[in-house]
């Protein structure tokens, strides 16, 4: 077996790159990439309670069949922000600008991503859109759906559209940064040794994603710009009254938004197939395939946007085509899965709380990826569209998988970020809840949307309220269930264990130096003669799973 | 990064074309064509105008093929976007359900 010499536990150094420096000037000022993602994961947690606080406004109003918590007017507003802060300024950023950002460079041996400046503008700009976003809301708030529905949005509605599509304008851009130094860095910063095909399928999703957000975003900056444009100015571009066509902005808006819905769970596939792979230490099943599927499925995904406006005057042709290709973009998606599941086949798991979470995601995406079809179909949609059935199913993908895959990862890499072990056994507690919650939460709206309960409506007939109820219930076990990993996260950070470098006894980069990493990463820059996960194949050693690196130090 | 520096000739000379294609724009406006040309001449101008920008401004002339190969699929990407777009309203009057 070839040596691996770059393999050498780090020697144990105080200084890393958390207490290398100090102040708030060292934060704000910093050009590491890991502090960067610090920086983002705390602006991104503080979105996610924003939108959570909505969620629980909306749970809350649909306990009871009539509308008496809420006007229909404010209801509007708070479904409407929810979206918008949720997807905009929570999912979009969170696994690539956290994760990310902190693993890409250490996962392909370089010391920071290629554009340090850049990465520290992109905070700043998602910081400038999400300001901008809050004082909208605090101003009056915005009641148009996240998706901004012409003629309403440019013509009927009195809220603070202007300057919500403002904000979701100017973060956009740190969303084309991101992406940008993600394709820079994997193209031209990769270790010796440290080819296409040995990179972690981590690097391989976040590469797909990048194109998306860099070829995709351009186009619903555009969309809210000419939006605001008609707004202000009268000028006909959307409102038939005007010579305009509100159809064309669902056009543009979905040949953006139905590509961003992978660009939230890509990064998250990436994660599953890291946890997969590592935590039942096999090397993953058809590695090429998974990687290829990920750009099967950035290129592929701008091909079914009209599959979002079938109940719309598109032609029924197009729809046809749209219908097509959606089915055909699950494709990618299946294999995913399958080979996940295959990879699992005879090997040793480990079920620690960041595989609890990556088992959750293999079947919440099935879940949510397989109604996804039934939607796809021209005549089923008719009937299942802007139901609750659609609203099941992009939570079953947004929160059962992205969501659930950045809590894996965050808990995988915790160690790694702050040198810190979070208690594992309430760990694994914590993901029961929310996987319970979570399911209590959204499979009672497949049923309540399959027998016609409308979507964004305060007040709804009394047959539907025991979905509702149960809904609701869900939607408390599972906050509860969030909590649980926010508390010991925070507690972790003071009192946790001290984590060692390899705490997972992993081949991967990252796990090559000390935690948390020295500011440049490495001691010295690693050379690579190992495929991402080679393990060694239980012949070789008694101990199922030891890595190569392991096998020789132990002989 | 390419080295290549434009003179300002080259920049006056291009910011003079744009400004006569703005004023071509304007005049077109108010001339009735027939057959209804009047938006495929202003499309035109206006891809023309956008063509010198790219090419001059943004210095797309002068770059490497890695920065060509990097404009063309952004434009065969929009390109995409046009053509399903039109795949729907071109094709709209062909059948017509429940009407
Ligand atoms: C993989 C990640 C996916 C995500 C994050 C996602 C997300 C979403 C979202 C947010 C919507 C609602 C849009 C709205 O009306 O406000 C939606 C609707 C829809 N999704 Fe997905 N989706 C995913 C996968 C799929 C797949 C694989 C398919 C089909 C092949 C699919 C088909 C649909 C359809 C047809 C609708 C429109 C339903 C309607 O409004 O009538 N989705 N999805
Ligand atoms: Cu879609």
């Amino acid at each position: 077996m070839k040596p691996i010499e770059s393999f050498e536990l780090p020697s144990p150094s105080k200084v890393n790159y958390l207490n290398a420096v100090y102040g708030l000037k060292s934060w704000l000022l910093t050009k590491d990439h890991k502090r960067i993602a610090l920086l983002y994961l705390g602006s991104i947690t503080f979105f996610f309670f924003i939108g959570g606080i909505y969620a629980l406004m909306i749970r809350l109003e649909l306990l009871t069949p009539s509308g008496d918590f809420l006007e229909s007017t404010t209801y509007n507003k708070v479904f409407t922000q929810h979206g918008i802060i949720m997807i905009f300024f929570f999912l979009i950023p969170s696994i690539p600008a956290t994760l990310g950002n902190f693993l890409i460079p250490m996962m392909i041996g370089a010391k920071d991503l290629a554009f340090p400046r850049i990465n520290l503008l992109s905070w700043y700009v998602y910081l400038a859109g999400g300001i901008i976003t809050i004082y909208a809301l605090l101003a009056g708030g915005v009641d148009t759906g996240w998706t901004f529905y012409t003629p309403f949005s440019t013509t009927f509605s009195n809220s603070y559209v202007v300057a919500t599509g403002l904000g979701i304008f100017i973060n956009g851009f740190s969303s084309i940064l991101t992406g940008l130094n993600f394709i820079v860095t994997i193209h031209t910063m990769r270790a010796p040794g440290m080819t296409w095909f040995r990179m972690p399928l981590f690097c391989w999703s976040h590469y797909a994603t990048s194109l998306i957000m860099i070829l995709g975003t351009p186009v619903i900056a555009i969309t809210v710009l000419l939006l605001a444009f008609e707004r202000v100015s009268g000028v006909g571009i959307f409102n038939p009254k005007l010579g305009g066509d509100p159809v064309l902005f669902q056009h543009m808006f979905w040949f953006y938004s139905h590509p961003a819905v992978y660009i939230m769970v890509l990064p998250g596939m990436g994660v599953i197939s890291e946890l997969i792979a590592n935590f039942s230490r096999k090397n993953i099943f058809g590695y090429s395939f998974v990687a290829f599927s990920s750009i099967a499925i950035a290129v592929f995904g701008f091909l079914v946007w009209g599959h979002h406006m079938f109940v719309t005057p598109q032609s029924v042709y197009a729809g046809m085509i749209f219908s097509f290709l959606s089915f055909a973009v699950a494709i990618p998606s299946a294999i995913k899965v399958f080979n996940w599941t295959a990879t699992l086949y005879k090997s040793s798991i480990s079920y620690d709380t960041p595989m609890l979470y990556a088992l959750g995601f293999i079947g919440l995406f099935t879940i949510g990826g397989m109604t996804g079809l039934f939607l796809a179909s021209l005549a089923t949609d008719v009937h299942l569209s802007d139901t609750y059935f659609v609203v099941a199913h992009f939570h079953y993908i947004m929160v059962g998988g992205a969501l659930m895959a950045y809590l894996g990862g965050l808990h995988y890499w915790w160690p790694k970020m702050t040198g810190r072990m979070y208690p594992e056994g309430w760990g694994r507690f914590g993901a029961l809840v929310v996987f319970v919650g979570f399911n209590l939460t959204f499979l009672p709206q497949f049923i309540a949307g399959y027998i016609g309960m409308p979507r964004r409506y305060h007040a709804y007939p009394p047959e539907f309220q025991v979905y509702n109820v149960l809904s609701t219930a869900g939607a408390s076990i599972l906050g509860f269930g969030m909590l649980i990993p926010a508390v010991y996260f925070v507690w972790s950070m003071r009192y946790g264990k001290h984590a060692e470098a390899n705490p997972w006894h992993l081949p991967g980069l990252e796990w090559r130096t000390q935690s948390p990493p020295p500011t440049e990463n490495f001691e010295q820059t690693p050379i690579v003669t190992w495929d991402a996960y080679e393990f060694a194949p239980p012949e070789e050693t008694e101990v199922v799973g030891k890595f190569h690196g392991e096998v020789e130090r132990a002989s | 990064m390419s080295e290549h520096i434009v003179s300002v000739r080259v920049y006056i000379t291009i910011f003079l074309v744009l400004l006569v294609g703005t004023a071509l724009t304007v005049w077109a406006a108010f001339v009735d064509f027939p057959f209804g040309l009047n938006t495929i001449i202003a499309m035109a101008i206006a891809v023309t105008k956008a063509t010198f920008v790219v090419l001059y401004f943004m210095h797309v002339r002068y770059s490497t093929r890695l920065v060509w190969v990097i404009v063309g699929s952004a434009l065969f990407w929009m390109g995409i976007m046009f053509a399903f777009t039109f795949a729907d309203y071109f094709t709209r009057s062909r059948l017509s359900i429940g009407t």
